[in-house]
C-alpha cells in the first residue's frame, strides 16, 4: 500500500533496511521494532514528495466563500510519476495515528477552501479496533479484519485535509447473513461493510445506504474502466514483458506491488495453512499485530524490485507465471489474480476458483472448527486432506485462469522459463536470491507472529500447549514436502527455512508479562473491628469518595470536560504539599469521566499518566506518552518526533488526550525542552491535548521555568490547600464509616494535631492505624476494643517525638560527658564549633571532676565518631585527628535538656 | 558425642597439639598423665572457643536479643500481617551501630519463617547501601533477587528506564488478597537516600501506600536524623513508623549479659567442663576488678559489639594450662582494648625523632597551635642542642630531615596542603597530630631516655 508512494531516491535505503530485516529476523523478533520504525521515518519523508492535484475543472464554485469543488483528485508522486485518481464516491484510506492502521472512508465530497487548502469531506467507515473493548461484545460474532463498520458517530470531523488521502481501496457492502465473499488479490485492500456502528450499538445497513455504497462500488468500477490510470492492464503487460520495455506507467509501479502483496500474503497463507486449520477453537483470523508487520513488508520487497530495474520484475513475474502449473507452489499462483487484479471490481463471489489460499485456508479453518475441535489428534491426516485440497485448489485455479488471461502460454512455461534464464542468468540467480529471501522473511514473520499467537491462545490450556509445539516444528518439513514438486527453486529454499526458526519462539520483554508470583496461603481477610479499620485507613484503600475536595474535584470536573466537548486543548496546573490529595483527585476526576464517555455523555478521550519520580529521565516521559498512545517503544528523541508529529498534523478521527503528569518538577532540564514540549502540543490546533500538571510548589512555573515555558503553562492553575483538621476528622470518619473503632476525640486529637503540623492526610491516616496496632496490642489485657485518646496519643509520640533527646538519653556516661565538653568548649568560645583537641582538654578537666579514669585520645576518637554516625554531632573526616572540627546537630538547649534530666 | 576419656594416642590431633603444649610445661615427671589430661582439656578448650568465637563474631540469630522486645513485638507483627494479610507497610529501624539492628531484624525474620502460615509466603529482597550505589543497580538486583530475570528471557537485561517500567509494572499487576508480599529490607537506608531523585525509595514506598502488591519496606539506619533527609514526597508516603533501638540497659543488666555471653550452652558436650566453665564466669562476675573492668567499658560505650570484642581477647588467653577466664586476663583485655595508638607508635621512635617531636610540641605551645614547617623544627632542635644537650649527637640537616619524613609517614605530622611540586619541602606547613599529654605520656614509657631530653620535655623554657 505503500508501494504508490515510494520515491526513487529512498529506494536505496529502503532496500537496505530490508536486508537488515531479513538477516535479523532469524534471531530475534524484535527486530518488527526496528523495521517499523525505519518505515516511519520513510514515510514521513516520502510524503513530503507527493503532489496532490485536482483532476478536472472545478465543478461549481461558491463566490462568496471563495471555495470551488472538485470531482477528483490526483496523486502524482513526483520522482517516479505515478499517478493515481480518486473520484467522488471512491474509498479511501487516509492516514491516521498509527500509521499501519490507516483510516477507511468514503470520499463524499472535494474542494479548495479559501486558504487555498484541498479539503475533502468523508464517510468514515470504522475498523473494528477503533470500537471500544467493551463494546465490541455487542457484536456477538467474530469479525475478520477486513470488516468495517459504517461509521455513524457523531462528533468525528468529516472534514479531511486532502493531504491526509493515501490511495483508493474497495468497500462491498454485505447483508448480515451473507458470508464473506472469496477475495482474490489485494485483501489489504478491499473491506466489507456489513453493519453500522453509531456508537452504542450495532445496526444492519440501511437498504439505502446499502444500495448507495453498492452503487458506489459500481461507479467506481466504471471509472477505474475508463480513467488510464487505473487501468492494471494485465493484458498489455506480458506483451511489454515480452518486448522488454522499460517504460513507466503509473500500472507499472502498481503492478509489482499488488502482486508482491498477494504472493506474500499466500506465501504465508503456505506455510500458515496447516496452523491456521490447527487453530482452533479461536476463529482467530483476525491477527492485527501480524497483520501490520506483514504489512510492513511489503512496501520494501516492492522497492526492492522497483529498484532492481524493469528486467528483474520482468524475469520474477515470468518465473510466477510458471508456477500455477505446479500444484504446490502454491505462492506463485496468486500472480495472475494480481494483474487481474485491477480492473474487475466486482469481486468473483464463491464460485471463482481463483481464489488466495489464504481465503481458502481462512475458509478450510472455518470448515475445521465445526468439524472438529481436538486438531492434534487429527493433524497428521487433517494436514494431508489439507495438501489435497491445495492441489485440487491450484488446478481449479488454473482452469479458471486459462480463460482470462489466454495470451500467456500457460501450458508451456517451462520453455519460457528457460528462454528467461539464458538471458539473463545471472540476473536471475539474483532474483531468485531476492525472492526467496522476500519469501523467506514473508514466512518467517508469518511464521513467528504466528506461533507467538498460538502461544498466547494456548496459554490457558497448558496440557494442549505441548503437542502444538510439536505441530509447530513439522510444518517446514510439510512444505518441504511440497517444495519436492518445484525443484527449480525450493530446494535452496528448504533448508533455510527448516533451520533458523523452528526451535524459538522468543519473548522479548516487550510481550513478557511481567508478574510477581501468586502467594500460596490466602490472604486472610479481617477478623476484628480494629483489623477491618485498618484494612479501610490504609492509604491504599480507594474510599468511594473523596470527601472535602468537592470543590477542586468540580474545578478539574468542568475544565476537562469542556475542553472535551469542544474539541480542543489545554493546560492546567495543580499545586500543593504532600498527601492533599491532588493525585486522588485527578483520578476520580478521570474515573468519572470515563463513566460518562461510556455514556455517551461524553466523547471518547485517551487517558495517559506520567510520573516524573517514575522516569528515570525527563526525556523518558516521550517514550512512554507514546507507548501508551501506540504502543509503540522507540528511543526518547525519535518518540519526541512521533509525539510532535501526532499531535501538530490534523488527526481526523483521533481522540482527545487526557495526559497526568504528575511530579511535574522533576520533568525539568536544563533547556526545559521536554516541559516546552508539553506545554506546546496543547496549544496547537489539532492537537487535542488536555494536560494536567500536577507538582507541590505553587510557583513552580514562576520559580523554574523559563518564560516560554510559563507562558504556554497558561493561568490555569489551581492550588490544594492542606487540609484543616475539620477535614482531616471527616475524611477519616468516613473511611471509618459503619465500624466503630475510633472515639470521637481520638479521632480529633490525631485530625487537630496533623493539622497542625503539615495537613498531610498520608501522615493522619497513617497514625489512626498505628492507634490501632497499639490499641491490639493493649487488648491483650482485657480493655474494650475502641482506640482511646491513650493509644491515640501513644502512637503521635511515636511519630513525632524527636529522637534525639532520647538517643542521649540513652548515651553511655562518657559519651554524656564528652557533649558536656561540647557544650563548655562551645561556651569558652563563642563559637559553635570546636576541635577535637579543644574539647579534649574539657574532657579531661570533666572527667576529673567527675573522678573518672580520663579516656586515652583513641577513646575519644571513637566517642566521637558513634555520636557522629549518630548524627548527633556533625563531624569532618576523621583523618584529620585531633583537629578534627565538630559540630552539634542540634540545639545546645536540647542537649542541656537531655543531659540535665539525669 | 565425644567419650570424655580416652586414650591420646588414638587420636591424630593430639600429637598436633603436643608442640603446642609441651614448652609451655616441661616437666618431665608426669608426662604422661599430663599428657592425657591435657589432651582432653584440649579438645574441651577448643570446643569453648569455638563455642565463643561463634557467638562474638557472626551476629547470628541464635543470640539472645537483650532489652528489646517491645520492638521485637511491633517488628514481628508488622511482618505478620503482611504476610497473612497482605498488609503493605513501611517501617524505620534506627539504632546507633553494635545496638542490634540487623539481630533483631534477623530474629524476626527466623521466627516468622518458621510460623505455619507464613510459610513460603514472602518474597524477600535484601539490599545494602554499600552494595547499591545507585539504583539501576539496585533494580538490577531487586529483579534477580525476586527472579523475575528470567521472565525477560535471553535478553540482555534491558536499559535503565526499561527496567524501572518492568519492575514497576511487575509491582502493579498485583494486588493485596492474590500476590505474594515481598519485604524490602534496605541496609544503610541512609545511603539509599542519595541516589538521585531518590526514585528507588519514592517507588518503594508509593507502592507500599497504593493498591499493589503488597510489599513492606524495612530500612536500617543508624542516623537520627533520617526523617529530614527524606525528600518531601518520599518523606509523605513513608508512613513514619519508627523503631528505635536504644541501648537502654543499665549496669546490673549489663553485667548479665557478660554473664549470658561467656556461659557456655547446656548442650556442650564435657558436662564437668561445662559447669566448671560456668561457676567460674559467674564468679567472675561478681570479682571487684573484673566489674571495674566492665564498669569502665560501659561507661565507654553500651554497644554490644565492644564487649563482644573485649570477650574475645580475653577469651583468646585461654588454654589448655590456663583453662579457665580469670579477671587478670579481662583486665590485660581491657588494657589492649583502651590503649591509645598513636601514643603506641611513639614508643617506637628513635631519640632524634622523639626530640623532633619535643620541638614541635614548644612550637605549638609558643604559636598556640599555629602550623610550623620543617625549618622552624630544625631551629628549635638546633637551640637545644647548642645550649643544653649533652648526651646528643649534633646531626646533618638531611639526616633530621629523613627523621621528619619518617615522621610524617607515620602520620604522626599532617601537612596542611598537598606537597607541590614548586615548594621545598624545608618549609611546608605542618600540623602535628599529638597532644602535649600524648606525648608526656608517651615519654614516661619511652625506654631510656635521655634525662636532658624528658627535661626539655618536661619545660620549653629550661634551656634559658
Amino acid at each position: 500500500m505503500y508501494a504508490e508512494r515510494i520515491d526513487k531516491p529512498f529506494c536505496v535505503s529502503s532496500h537496505l533496511s530490508f536486508f537488515f530485516f531479513c538477516f535479523v529476523l532469524n534471531n530475534n523478533r524484535k527486530v518488527f521494532v526496528c523495521f517499523s520504525f525505519s518505515l516511519g521515518i520513510m514515510n514521513t519523508r516520502q510524503q513530503s514528495k507527493l503532489i496532490y492535484s485536482w483532476y478536472g475543472k472545478p465543478l461549481n464554485s461558491d463566490r462568496k466563500l471563495r471555495t470551488s469543488q472538485y470531482t477528483g483528485i490526483l496523486i502524482t508522486s513526483e520522482s517516479t510519476k505515478t499517478e493515481a485518481c480518486i473520484q467522488l464516491g471512491d474509498f479511501i484510506l487516509v492516514e491516521g495515528v498509527n500509521a499501519d492502521q490507516p483510516y477507511v472512508a468514503q470520499l463524499m465530497d472535494l474542494y479548495e477552501d479559501g486558504a487555498q487548502h484541498k479539503r475533502a469531506v468523508v464517510q468514515w467507515f470504522c475498523r473494528l479496533e477503533e470500537i471500544p473493548q467493551n463494546k465490541r461484545k455487542l457484536l456477538k460474532r467474530e469479525i475478520s479484519a477486513q470488516e468495517v463498520f459504517f461509521d455513524q458517530v457523531l462528533g468525528y470531523d468529516t472534514d479531511i485535509a486532502a493531504e491526509t488521502i493515501i490511495k483508493s481501496i474497495m468497500v462491498l457492502p454485505l447483508h448480515l447473513g451473507e458470508e464473506l465473499p472469496i477475495i482474490t488479490l489485494n485483501r489489504e485492500q478491499t473491506f466489507y461493510v456489513r453493519q453500522s456502528w453509531d456508537g452504542k450499538c450495532f445496526k444492519v445497513l440501511s437498504p439505502d445506504t446499502f444500495s448507495k455504497l453498492k452503487e458506489a462500488n459500481k461507479k467506481r468500477g466504471v471509472i477505474t474502466n475508463s480513467s488510464k490510470a487505473f487501468i492494471p492492464s494485465d493484458i498489455l503487460t506480458p506483451v511489454k514483458r515480452e518486448t522488454g520495455s522499460v517504460v513507466r506507467s503509473a500500472t507499472k509501479s502498481k503492478n509489482p506491488d499488488m502482486e508482491i502483496e498477494s504472493k506474500h500474503s499466500t506465501s504465508k497463507s503456505s506455510l500458515a495453512k496447516e496452523r491456521h486449520s490447527q487453530r482452533v477453537a479461536n476463529n482467530d483470523i483476525k491477527t492485527p499485530t501480524a497483520r501490520k508487520k506483514l504489512e510492513l513488508n511489503s512496501p520494501t520487497r516492492s522497492k526492492s524490485r522497483l529498484l532492481g530495474c524493469e528486467v528483474l520484475g520482468l524475469l520474477d513475474d515470468d518465473c510466477d507465471s510458471i508456477a500455477p502449473l505446479e500444484p504446490s507452489a502454491t505462492k506463485r499462483k496468486v500472480k495472475f489474480p494480481s494483474e487481474i487484479l485491477g480492473s474487475p471490481p466486482k469481486i468473483p463471489c464463491s464460485n471463482d476458483k481463483s481464489k488466495s489460499t489464504i481465503e481458502t485456508a481462512e475458509e478450510r479453518q472455518r470448515f475445521s472448527e465445526t468439524m472438529q475441535f481436538s486438531p492434534y489428534t487429527k493433524v497428521k491426516d487433517f494436514s494431508e486432506k489439507d495438501k489435497n485440497l491445495h492441489e485440487k485448489d491450484d488446478i481449479l485455479s488454473l482452469v479458471g485462469y486459462q480463460k482470462p488471461s489466454s495470451q500467456i502460454p500457460v501450458l508451456t512455461p517451462r520453455s519460457r522459463r528457460t528462454c528467461a534464464q539464458k538471458t539473463s542468468a545471472l540476473i536471475a540467480e539474483q532474483i531468485s536470491m531476492l525472492d526467496q529471501e522476500d519469501f523467506q522473511s514473508g514466512s518467517d514473520s508469518s511464521y513467528s507472529s504466528n506461533s507467538e499467537e498460538e502461544e498466547d491462545d494456548d496459554m490457558p490450556c497448558t496440557p494442549e500447549k505441548k503437542p502444538k509445539s510439536s505441530r509447530i516444528f513439522s510444518t517446514p518439513k510439510s512444505s518441504r514436502k511440497s517444495a519436492v514438486h518445484t525443484p527449480a527453486k525450493t530446494p535452496k529454499k528448504t533448508p533455510l527455512q527448516g533451520t533458523p526458526r523452528t526451535p524459538r519462539t522468543p519473548r522479548t520483554p516487550r510481550n513478557a508479562t511481567p508478574e510477581i508470583p501468586r502467594r500460596i496461603q490466602a490472604a486472610q481477610e479481617p477478623a476484628s473491628v480494629l483489623e477491618e479499620a485498618r484494612l479501610r485507613l490504609h492509604v491504599s484503600a480507594i474510599p468511594e469518595s473523596l470527601p472535602c475536595r468537592e470543590e477542586e474535584f468540580q474545578d478539574i470536573y468542568n475544565f476537562v470536560e469542556s475542553k472535551l466537548i469542544d474539541g480542543t486543548g489545554g493546560c492546567m496546573y495543580i499545586s500543593g504539599v504532600p498527601g492533599t490529595g491532588k493525585t486522588a483527585t485527578v483520578h476520580e476526576v478521570i474515573r468519572c469521566l470515563q463513566q460518562a464517555a461510556e455514556n455517551e455523555e461524553l466523547p471518547p478521550f485517551q487517558f495517559v499518566e506520567i510520573n516524573g519520580m517514575k522516569l528515570t529521565d525527563p526525556h523518558q516521559a516521550y517514550v512512554q506518552i507514546l507507548e501508551f498512545l501506540t504502543g509503540q517503544k522507540v528511543t526518547a528523541t525519535h518518540a519526541a518526533v512521533l509525539l510532535a508529529k501526532l499531535f501538530s498534523t490534523p488527526g481526523p478521527k483521533r481522540k482527545t488526550t487526557v495526559l497526568i503528569v504528575d511530579e511535574l518538577d522533576l520533568l525539568w532540564t536544563r533547556k526545559q525542552n521536554v516541559m516546552y514540549n508539553l506545554f506546546d502540543w496543547p496549544t496547537q490546533k489539532h492537537s487535542k491535548l488536555i494536560i494536567l500538571a500536577i507538582a507541590n510548589t505553587m510557583d513552580l512555573p514562576e520559580r523554574i521555568m523559563m518564560n516560554r515555558v510559563a507562558s504556554r503553562l497558561g493561568l490555569t492553575r489551581m492550588s490544594f490547600q492542606p487540609y484543616t483538621y475539620k477535614q482531616l476528622q471527616q475524611i477519616v470518619s468516613s473511611r471509618l464509616k459503619g465500624v466503630k473503632a475510633f472515639e470521637e476525640d481520638a479521632v480529633q486529637l490525631v485530625s487537630r494535631k496533623v493539622a497542625a503540623l503539615s495537613g498531610d492526610a498520608r501522615r493522619c491516616l497513617d497514625i489512626c492505624r498505628r492507634a490501632t496496632e497499639i490499641c491490639e496490642f493493649a487488648r491483650q489485657k482485657r480493655t474494650p476494643e475502641i482506640v482511646r485518646m491513650a493509644h491515640v496519643t501513644e502512637a503521635i509520640d511515636e511519630m513525632f517525638s524527636s529522637p534525639y533527646v532520647n538517643a542521649i538519653r540513652n548515651a553511655s556516661l562518657h559519651e554524656q560527658i564528652f557533649l558536656k565538653a561540647i557544650l563548655a568548649e562551645f561556651r569558652r568560645a563563642g563559637i559553635e564549633e570546636a576541635t577535637v583537641q579543644q574539647i579534649y582538654h574539657h574532657y579531661v578537666a570533666l572527667c576529673r571532676v567527675e573522678g573518672l579514669q580520663s579516656p586515652t585520645v583513641s577513646e575519644i576518637m571513637a566517642i566521637c565518631s558513634r555520636l557522629g554516625a549518630c548524627r548527633l554531632l556533625l563531624v569532618e573526616a576523621s583523618n584529620k585527628y585531633l583537629h578534627m572540627r565538630v559540630r552539634l546537630n542540634l540545639s545546645q538547649d536540647d542537649v542541656m535538656y537531655a543531659l540535665r534530666e539525669e | 558425642m565425644r567419650p570424655t576419656a580416652r586414650p591420646s594416642s588414638a587420636r591424630a590431633p593430639a600429637s598436633l597439639r603436643e608442640p603446642r603444649i609441651q614448652p609451655m610445661k616441661p616437666s618431665a615427671m608426669n608426662k604422661r598423665k599430663l599428657k592425657e589430661s591435657s589432651a582432653e582439656s584440649a579438645e574441651n578448650i577448643s570446643q569453648v572457643q569455638k563455642i565463643l568465637r561463634e557467638r562474638f563474631c557472626h551476629h547470628c540469630a541464635a543470640g539472645k536479643l537483650f532489652g528489646m522486645e517491645q520492638q521485637y513485638r511491633h517488628l514481628l507483627e508488622l511482618l505478620k500481617r503482611t504476610t497473612v494479610h497482605g498488609e503493605s507497610n513501611s517501617a524505620l529501624i534506627i539504632g546507633p551501630r553494635g545496638s542490634g539492628k540487623t539481630a533483631l531484624l534477623n530474629h524476626v525474620l527466623k521466627d516468622l519463617r518458621e510460623m505455619k502460615q507464613v510459610r513460603e509466603n514472602l518474597l524477600e529482597v535484601h539490599l545494602n547501601g554499600l552494595l547499591q550505589t545507585n539504583d539501576k543497580v539496585a533494580l538490577k538486583e531487586i529483579t534477580r533477587q525476586l527472579q523475575l530475570e528470567n521472565v525477560v528471557g535471553d535478553k540482555v537485561f534491558g536499559s535503565f528506564a526499561e527496567n524501572l517500567a518492568f519492575l514497576l509494572e511487575a509491582l502493579r499487576k498485583g494486588d493485596r488478597t492474590s500476590s505474594c508480599p515481598i519485604l524490602f529490607v534496605l541496609d544503610e537506608f541512609d545511603l539509599f537516600v542519595h541516589h538521585k531523585n531518590q526514585t528507588l525509595l519514592y517507588n518503594l514506598f508509593d507502592i507500599s501506600q497504593s493498591a499493589q502488591t503488597p510489599v513492606t519496606v524495612i530500612g536500617l539506619t543508624c542516623r537520627q536524623d533520617i526523617l529530614e533527609l527524606l525528600e518531601k514526597r518520599v518523606k509523605s508516603r513513608f508512613s513514619h513508623r519508627q523503631i528505635y533501638l536504644t541501648n537502654s540497659f543499665d549496669f546490673k543488666q549489663y553485667i548479665k549479659i557478660f554473664k549470658k555471653q561467656l556461659s557456655l550452652p547446656d548442650e556442650f558436650p564435657d558436662e564437668s567442663f561445662a559447669q566448671k566453665w560456668n561457676n567460674n564466669v559467674q564468679h567472675l562476675s561478681e570479682d571487684k576488678t573484673v566489674q571495674a573492668v566492665l564498669q569502665n567499658l560501659f561507661h565507654h560505650t553500651k554497644d554490644l559489639r565492644s564487649l563482644h570484642l573485649l570477650l574475645m581477647l580475653a577469651g583468646s588467653a585461654v588454654t589448655v594450662h590456663h583453662p579457665l577466664l580469670t579477671a587478670a586476663d579481662l583486665q590485660e583485655a581491657s588494657r589492649h582494648h583502651s590503649t591509645d595508638s598513636k601514643a603506641n607508635i611513639v614508643h617506637g621512635l628513635s631519640v632524634l625523632e622523639i626530640c623532633l617531636i619535643i620541638a614541635m610540641k614548644h612550637l605549638n605551645e609558643v604559636y598556640d597551635g599555629e602550623p610550623f614547617n620543617f625549618q622552624m623544627v630544625y631551629n628549635e632542635f638546633q637551640k637545644f642542642i647548642q645550649r643544653k644537650a649533652h648526651s646528643m649527637y649534633n646531626f646533618e640537616k638531611p639526616v633530621v630531615m629523613k627523621a621528619f619524613e619518617h615522621l610524617l609517614q607515620l602520620e604522626l605530622v599532617q601537612p596542611l596542603e598537598r606537597p607541590s611540586v614548586r615548594a621545598q619541602r624545608e618549609y611546608l606547613l605542618m600540623k602535628l597530630l599529638l597532644d602535649s599529654s600524648q606525648i608526656m605520656e608517651a615519654l614516661q614509657v619511652y625506654p631510656n631516655c635521655p634525662t636532658d631530653v624528658k627535661q626539655w620535655a618536661a619545660s620549653s623554657l629550661s634551656w634559658l
